[in-house]
């Protein structure tokens, strides 16, 4: 085991921790500000895939398919929730639950019907693909490096607006108080509008900056999604902070388990069942993680305390 | 409107009066559905216990669905080819047997559910959804990689299971005791709501504080909820494996717990016989629509979305109205 594979490891989990963290912070912004579950969700980062392979399709840019994928995701996100979610803030959540499984089932549908089952390519443009030779001599692949460049931008970015901005200042006391911020004169149905639109873009882009280094097909979402609940309730639901921390263990401790499990259990086992019963421990792992962080903190890392 | 416990008696009624319509109409395919939606609606009468009458939301169900198919996999599986289950410390012989599969696939259950329980019960609101679902995924995640018992391919088991005086190979048969289990089970879940047991449990939803103050556990009334709402999903599931003769990882995909979920409300939630009015809903939707359009989702999704927006309290509150049957 060298330490090249040891780094090359770290970068994958970064990797695919950070375009976790694309997909839990919208989760956690939309859970804390109008505390709706949404599973939907996955399916806005499927949209955005599809709407950038298919935009790449036909003017075969890279950066109009991600600014594609935003928008497409965007507009799905504005409609749903003008159409279905706004009904939904009042109930509880098994309603939401419901509700958001059923918009699951056709966006899935609806996407299999237009685009047809058989997976699409997204292909990386030339400038961005090809291996990067990293201090200490560490073939890396281009275009994971720039997706963890790109997330980490969009993370200090969404910190600045939730921290700086008046939008921001009004996405944190609606989280507080939403009676009070109306009372204030804040629009609460356009804020939410908003913020769901905004979610909804970051799960488009993820999806679509995904969608590149895997195939883009119906049901790439659920998966996902499934995933950047794990990471929402590690981290507490509502913390952009606890989404960007939740996101970057989930993604290590899936990348590296999967690798270094296996090599551990073959200290003390024979190889083969070193490897059968690794690779079961690891891709149970995260949700052990998930398991112990919620028993030991039943809010998550940086919830709100009851 | 009519009232609900004459609508239970129909649905009931009806759905006895299918196959039997089937047997003399040779018609062997629509009675595999209806047992299909008598074991569904099991699976979810089981879920309705925790999540009607105890409040946990629970989105892991497929965890014990999942355990009871697979006390049934492996036991038929070692049966069938000769070999027992364990040797050491003591010897474990595979069954063929019904009863013994039933009666493994609770108890595994039962365990299960104790300890999901146990730890899932800390924690409320979303986060119980969230656990509840991390340790459904768990299972997933297990028996996919478990290369021992078919790991993503699933066992086959090649002859149903056998039930002592019955030919269980005989299609309606196999319906008669699903279906004399669900009733049962219903019987049993009617007596339990209105138990002193089902009362404090109803009141624990409602307002724990209040149970606390009168000296009883709120946190102990909802586990032995769940652990009975994970023992009926169990004994569900050992029931399906049994119909399809097969098991695979999918009865415990978050999927699966979605779809119970779906029984409940579709039908109504915390209703005698919501989950059976939902499963059988459900299965007739799958089957009409199925033939219908490949992508017949997209009208249940569009259906489920109208009964969550418009017909709160699922179609038994739509026809019976909002009495609420428990109290």
């Amino acid at each position: 085991m060298s330490t090249i594979l040891i780094i090359e490891q770290i970068l994958n989990g970064l990797q695919s921790g950070i375009m976790l963290f694309l997909m839990a912070a919208g989760l956690t912004l939309i859970f804390g500000v109008m505390g709706l579950i949404n599973l939907a969700h996955g399916s806005l980062y499927m949209i955005g895939a599809f709407a950038a392979a298919a935009v790449a399709g036909l003017t075969g840019s890279f950066v109009l398919a991600l600014v594609a994928a935003m928008v497409a995701a965007a507009i799905a996100g504005v409609l749903v929730e003008m159409l279905v979610i706004r009904r939904l803030y009042a109930t509880d959540h098994l309603d939401q639950v419901l509700a958001t499984f059923a918009l699951i089932l056709i966006f899935s549908e609806g996407t299999r019907w237009v685009f047809g089952s058989f997976p699409l390519f997204l292909d990386i443009p030339d400038y961005l693909s090809g291996p990067v030779t990293l201090p200490g001599g560490i073939q890396y692949p281009f275009y994971r490096l720039v997706l963890i460049c790109v997330g980490l931008l969009v993370a200090a970015g969404l910190g600045l607006l939730i921290t700086r901005t008046r939008i921001g200042i009004q996405i944190r006391a609606g989280e507080n108080d939403r009676e009070m911020i109306a009372a204030l004169g804040v629009d609460i149905s356009k804020l939410y509008t908003l913020v769901f639109a905004l979610g909804a873009a970051l799960a488009g882009l993820a999806g679509a900056l995904v969608g590149a280094i895997q195939s883009v097909q119906v049901g790439m979402g659920e998966p996902v999604l499934i995933l950047a609940f794990v990471v929402i309730v590690i981290g507490g639901i509502g913390s952009i902070k606890g989404a960007l921390i939740g996101a970057l263990l989930v993604g290590l401790t899936d990348t590296l388990g999967g690798v270094f499990l296996p090599q551990l259990f073959k200290l003390f086992m024979e190889p083969s069942a070193a490897q059968a019963s690794g690779s079961a421990l690891a891709s149970m792992a995260i949700y052990i993680l998930m398991g112990a962080v919620l028993i030991w903190r039943p809010t998550g890392l940086f919830g709100a305390r009851p | 409107m009519i009232r609900e416990r004459t609508l239970n008696g129909l649905v009931l009624a009806l759905l006895l009066a299918v196959p039997l319509w089937a047997v003399f109409n040779d018609q062997p395919f629509t009675i595999t559905l209806a047992t299909r939606a008598v074991i569904f609606a099991l699976a979810a009468v089981g879920l309705n216990i925790a999540l009607g009458l105890g409040g946990l939301v629970s989105l892991g169900h497929a965890a014990f669905f999942g355990i009871g198919g697979y006390a049934m996999g492996i036991l038929a599986h070692h049966a069938q080819t000769y070999t027992p289950v364990m040797e050491l410390p003591f010897l474990i012989e595979g069954t063929k047997s019904m009863p013994v599969i039933w009666l493994v696939a609770m108890l595994t259950s039962a365990i299960a559910a104790f300890l999901i329980g146990l730890l899932s019960l800390r924690t409320t609101g979303v986060y119980f959804i969230m656990i509840t679902l991390a340790f459904g995924q768990m299972f997933y995640f297990f028996s996919i990689s478990w290369a021992a018992y078919g790991g993503e391919d699933g066992l086959l088991i090649y002859v149903r299971n056998g039930f002592p005086g019955v030919d269980t190979l005989i299609p309606i048969n196999f319906f008669a005791i699903c279906f004399t289990i669900l009733c049962l089970v219903l019987l049993l879940n009617g007596l339990l709501a209105r138990s002193p047991f089902g009362l404090a449990l109803n009141a624990a939803r409602q307002t724990p504080q209040r149970v606390q103050t009168v000296g009883l556990d709120p946190q102990r009334l909802k586990l032995v909820a769940f652990v009975l709402s994970g023992v009926i999903t169990g004994l569900a599931g050992a029931l399906f494996a049994d119909l399809n003769r097969f098991v695979s990882p999918t009865m415990f995909s978050w999927q699966m717990s979605g779809e119970i979920m779906i029984f409940i409300i579709l039908g109504g939630t915390a209703r005698l016989c919501g989950p059976v009015v939902g499963a059988v809903v459900f299965v007739m939707l799958e089957h009409f629509l199925g033939g219908l359009s490949e992508y017949w989702h997209i009208y249940l999704g569009a259906l489920l979305l109208l009964v969550v927006l418009f017909a709160r309290g699922g179609l038994v509150g739509l026809i019976a109205g909002r009495e609420v049957a428990h109290d």
